[in-house]
């Protein structure tokens, strides 16, 4: 097991390298100047030059990789192009934030994906097993954007009962576990949940009903297991899927959501990456992607690791 | 909406689940109403005046001195902590924003060089954290964005300052209270210049170790306002500055905190719900809607024109003055006005009528399709063999409102008299960096026209670096390389007439040249909304790009 997981921690390094040198290149394929957004539109050729040579953006692009790399391997994120404040301490607490809401969306639509797709799994083809169906394919297909804006119009303007936007009173330095902070998490944990809640519900419904159906467990009821005893066993043999798709979507939500939190002006990585975006503040993008691909990575090796403890035919494959 | 308890009973198999579902609800409500009950008697700071505002910005601007993120950053952070010698006077919604004294009480520029300008300080002014502002704290602030081998050198800063002092030659104290400033050419527009430059307090930076990154978040000026809590991308909370040197703009409210809201319909859904007073930029088709909820919209002209910025470079049709007036006549203003919800006003040339600068062009800019198809035919062309013409325009971006509805409402203008348009659509920043190289650029070649969205609070910006014929980019703002010696001519005496009322005279014929010559096709004037909730009082819409949040407060 051991080897297993340093061969896999090996792996990440590649990938991790990989993920980077994409990113970097998509950066600077598309158009626009980093300076365009900090320099004003009559500045000298003298003056722009200056700046440019400060930002250390008058170097080869290969060059300033290699920098960047080499000090990112020293702990060095670099610094804002627009605040000139240090990535990291821009980063970190992104993720924080993401990361209370992605386990607040992931308690929800797991809980729900797993016990609707359970449930659906165990009665196939009955009403219940329809709606469940229904709600699964409705909850992938339906808009993030649109979710949350329809939530905020019935539940915080219309309705008055729960907070637009935010974090809450003392905002994102402040958050402590009350009921003044967790008002405000409510709307976005929703919205945020129903897409891996219906993906959740449609693999684990699949996976159930796919297990019920083989001859292990029609010999365990031919032998008269009570069916709670049953349901393990067909628990057990559905793990290793369920635990994969749900890896998978809980490294997604921890990349956080562009869209659901700039509509809740939720101050988390997809906030920070959609104006680090829109603004070139190419060191803050950069290390926001690094940050998110080791935590990508780090999760499914978690995910693969747990799968193997299920189920060790994996390993041996 | 409650969930019917009834539903989970109906599932049979589920009920026991469903009644400790119930019991779960039952709990999670009392915990609930503890918990609310809990925060509806908290009696901490309630008397405290505070006001919540939305910004369109993504990320708090820069706190150090010379904000960033363009006019917002210095609306609400860089003349609220700090101030400039020479500031806008804000006070006035029915006319255009003027100059007044700011740090500096009296300014004069050397009658026989006119390159020599003394400015007088204001006695006793401090910064926050108590330290005196001097002659020397102004020298030490120009070094900061000016001097590079200078300890406090800030790149961030000089970055933003850059279009102030690109006129500077030298700087010297003459004594504690005075300064002198050397401008490298006889510039009268010099006041509008160093009125972009705030002073931020050597002490601070002295006593902070001379760390740019821990000022942003112990910053000292002079303001009216002092930051008290900056949480980046979040907020910053401000409280008033009981000791400011101006008594009349000691802060109606005691906090304003700073919400850094990008997104528009977050900004609608948060004044609505009562988490914000008072919010930038509403979008037109929200404002019913908070009308209807008793909201405040307040608008008003400022120094913006949405234009089409055009080419002159070989090939472009825009070469032609029939082409430029018959597309000046083909668009709907009035419509377009409608269509943006009343929120804007039909542009007659780069400023608006009523400006000291607008003058009296002959060309009177307004819709007149048939005198466009007119023109058109004495080219050649119409309807049915129409001038293709190609614009450069953006899907967003700052003051250009509603870039793609307003860019396919005037194609279908320009295409009835003739046009045939065709837009190749940018984010944003990208258009920025085309606007930034010029039509004459390569990646340019074959662009007509540049929709870029363009502000006119100072002289230069305005009209001179926009017209003048050595003004192209880099450096200039003379996108499509306009020249005529006509308005060159009066450029040259506008830059070296002192006298105020003589520069705005001079500045009112070249505006009226410009427009004659229809160097641009004008659209229209943004009216600049905003959203107040219904208990905000005090906010008094200046003409202008900054605004006066001083005497803004919530009435309880």
């Amino acid at each position: 097991m051991l080897f297993y997981v340093i061969r896999r921690l090996l792996y990440a390094v590649p990938i991790t390298i990989g993920v980077t040198i994409v990113c970097f290149s998509l950066i600077h394929l598309a158009p626009g100047d980093p300076l365009s957004t900090v320099l004003p539109d009559n500045a000298s050729p003298e003056v722009a030059a200056q700046i440019r040579a400060a930002y250390g953006f008058d170097k080869p692009l290969p060059i300033q990789y290699l920098v960047w790399l080499g000090n990112v391997a020293q702990g060095d994120f670099g610094v804002s192009v627009q605040s000139r404040r240090p990535v990291l301490g821009d980063v970190l607490p992104a993720v924080r934030n993401t990361m209370i809401l992605a386990f607040a969306a992931v308690l929800l639509g797991f809980s729900f994906g797993i016990l609707a797709g359970a449930v659906a799994g165990h009665v196939e083809g009955s009403l219940l097993d329809k709606a469940v169906t229904a709600f699964a394919i409705t909850g992938v297909s339906v808009p993030h954007y649109w979710l949350g804006l329809v939530l905020v119009v019935v539940f915080a303007v219309n309705l008055g009962m729960l907070p637009a936007m935010g974090m809450g009173p003392g905002g994102q330095s402040g958050f402590t576990i009350d009921w003044a902070h967790l008002k405000h998490l409510i709307l976005p944990a929703i919205t945020l949940a129903v897409i891996p809640a219906g993906i959740i519900a449609r693999s684990v419904r699949a996976t159930v009903a796919e297990v019920r159906k083989r001859e292990f467990v029609s010999a365990l009821r031919a032998k008269g297991m009570p069916r709670p005893r049953i349901f393990l066993h067909v628990a057990k043999n559905a793990a290793p899927v369920v635990l994969a798709v749900s890896g998978l979507q809980f490294a997604q939500l921890l990349g956080g959501s562009i869209l659901v939190e700039m509509v809740f002006s939720w101050p988390g990585t997809g906030f920070l990456m959609n104006s680090a975006i829109f603004t070139r503040d190419l060191p803050v993008l950069q290390g926001t992607i690094l940050v998110l691909s080791l935590f990508f990575v780090l999760i499914n090796l978690i995910v693969d690791v747990l799968q193997v403890v299920f189920d060790p035919r994996i390993k041996r494959a | 909406m409650p969930i019917n308890p009834n539903r989970a009973e109906q599932a049979g198999p589920l009920a026991s689940a469903a009644t400790l579902l119930r019991r779960l609800a039952r709990t999670s409500a009392l915990a609930v109403f503890l918990a609310t009950g809990a925060i509806q008697i908290l009696p901490a700071g309630a008397e405290e005046s505070v006001l919540r505002v939305a910004m369109t910005v993504a990320d708090v601007p820069l706190t150090t001195g010379q904000a960033n993120q363009g006019g917002e950053g210095t609306r609400f952070i860089g003349l609220a902590l700090y101030d400039p010698l020479i500031a806008w006077d804000l006070s006035k919604a029915d006319m255009p924003s003027v100059l007044r004294p700011g740090l500096a009480t009296d300014w004069s520029v050397d009658e026989e060089t006119k390159t020599i300008w003394t400015f007088k300080l204001r006695e006793g002014v401090t910064f926050h954290d108590g330290s005196p502002f001097t002659a020397e704290a102004v020298v030490w602030n120009l070094d900061k964005l000016i001097n590079k081998d200078s300890p406090q050198y800030d790149t961030a800063q000089a970055a933003q300052a850059s279009q102030w002092f690109g006129a500077i030659a030298s700087y010297e104290v003459l004594d504690d209270l005075t300064v002198a400033i050397r401008t490298k050419e006889p510039d009268a527009t010099f006041p509008y210049q160093i009125s972009g430059i705030v002073y931020s307090s050597p002490a601070q930076w002295e006593a902070l170790g001379g760390d740019w990154g821990k000022f942003a978040e112990q910053p000292s000026g002079t303001g009216p306002w002092k930051l008290e809590k900056l949480v980046p991308r979040e907020r910053a909370e401000l409280v008033r500055n009981a000791d400011y040197w101006d008594p009349e703009r000691i802060t109606a409210s005691d906090r304003m905190i700073l919400l850094c809201m990008p997104d528009t319909s977050t900004r609608v859904a948060a004044l609505l719900s009562g988490q914000v007073d008072f919010i930038e930029a509403p979008p037109p088709d929200a404002v019913p809607r908070l009308q209807s909820s008793g909201m405040q919209i307040v608008t008003n002209v400022y120094p913006h024109i949405w234009p089409y910025q055009l080419s002159y470079e070989e090939g472009s049709p825009f070469r032609d003055l029939r082409v430029r007036k018959a597309a000046n006549l083909a668009i709907d203003r009035e419509g377009l006005a409608q269509f943006l919800g009343g929120l804007a006003v039909p542009a007659k040339g780069q400023v608006n009528e009523g400006h000291p600068w607008f003058g009296k062009p002959t060309f009177e800019i307004g819709y007149d399709p048939q005198t466009a198809k007119t023109l058109l035919q004495e080219i050649g062309h119409g309807p049915d063999n129409p001038l293709p013409v190609k614009f450069l325009i953006s899907t967003a971006g700052s003051g250009q409102m509603q870039p793609l509805p307003m860019n396919e409402f005037i194609e279908e203008n320009l295409n009835a008299v003739g046009f045939k348009v065709e837009f190749e659509v940018f984010e944003w920043e990208a258009l920025r960096a085309r606007r930034r190289a010029g039509a004459m650029a390569p990646e340019n070649a074959g662009a007509h026209g540049l929709n870029n969205s363009w502000a006119f609070w100072d002289p230069n910006i305005a009209l001179i670096k926009t017209s003048g014929s050595d003004e192209t980019p880099p450096g200039g703002f003379n996108w499509g390389g306009y020249s005529n010696p006509a308005a060159d001519a009066v450029i040259a005496k506008a830059k070296v007439a002192f006298d105020p009322k003589e520069q705005d005279a001079l500045l009112a014929e070249l505006h009226q040249i410009i427009v004659d010559d229809a160097m641009w096709i004008w659209v229209v004037h943004d009216l600049n909304p905003r959203a107040l909730a219904p208990n905000v009082k005090g906010f008094v819409q200046a003409q202008n790009w900054f605004q006066d949040m001083t005497p803004v407060y919530v009435e309880k």
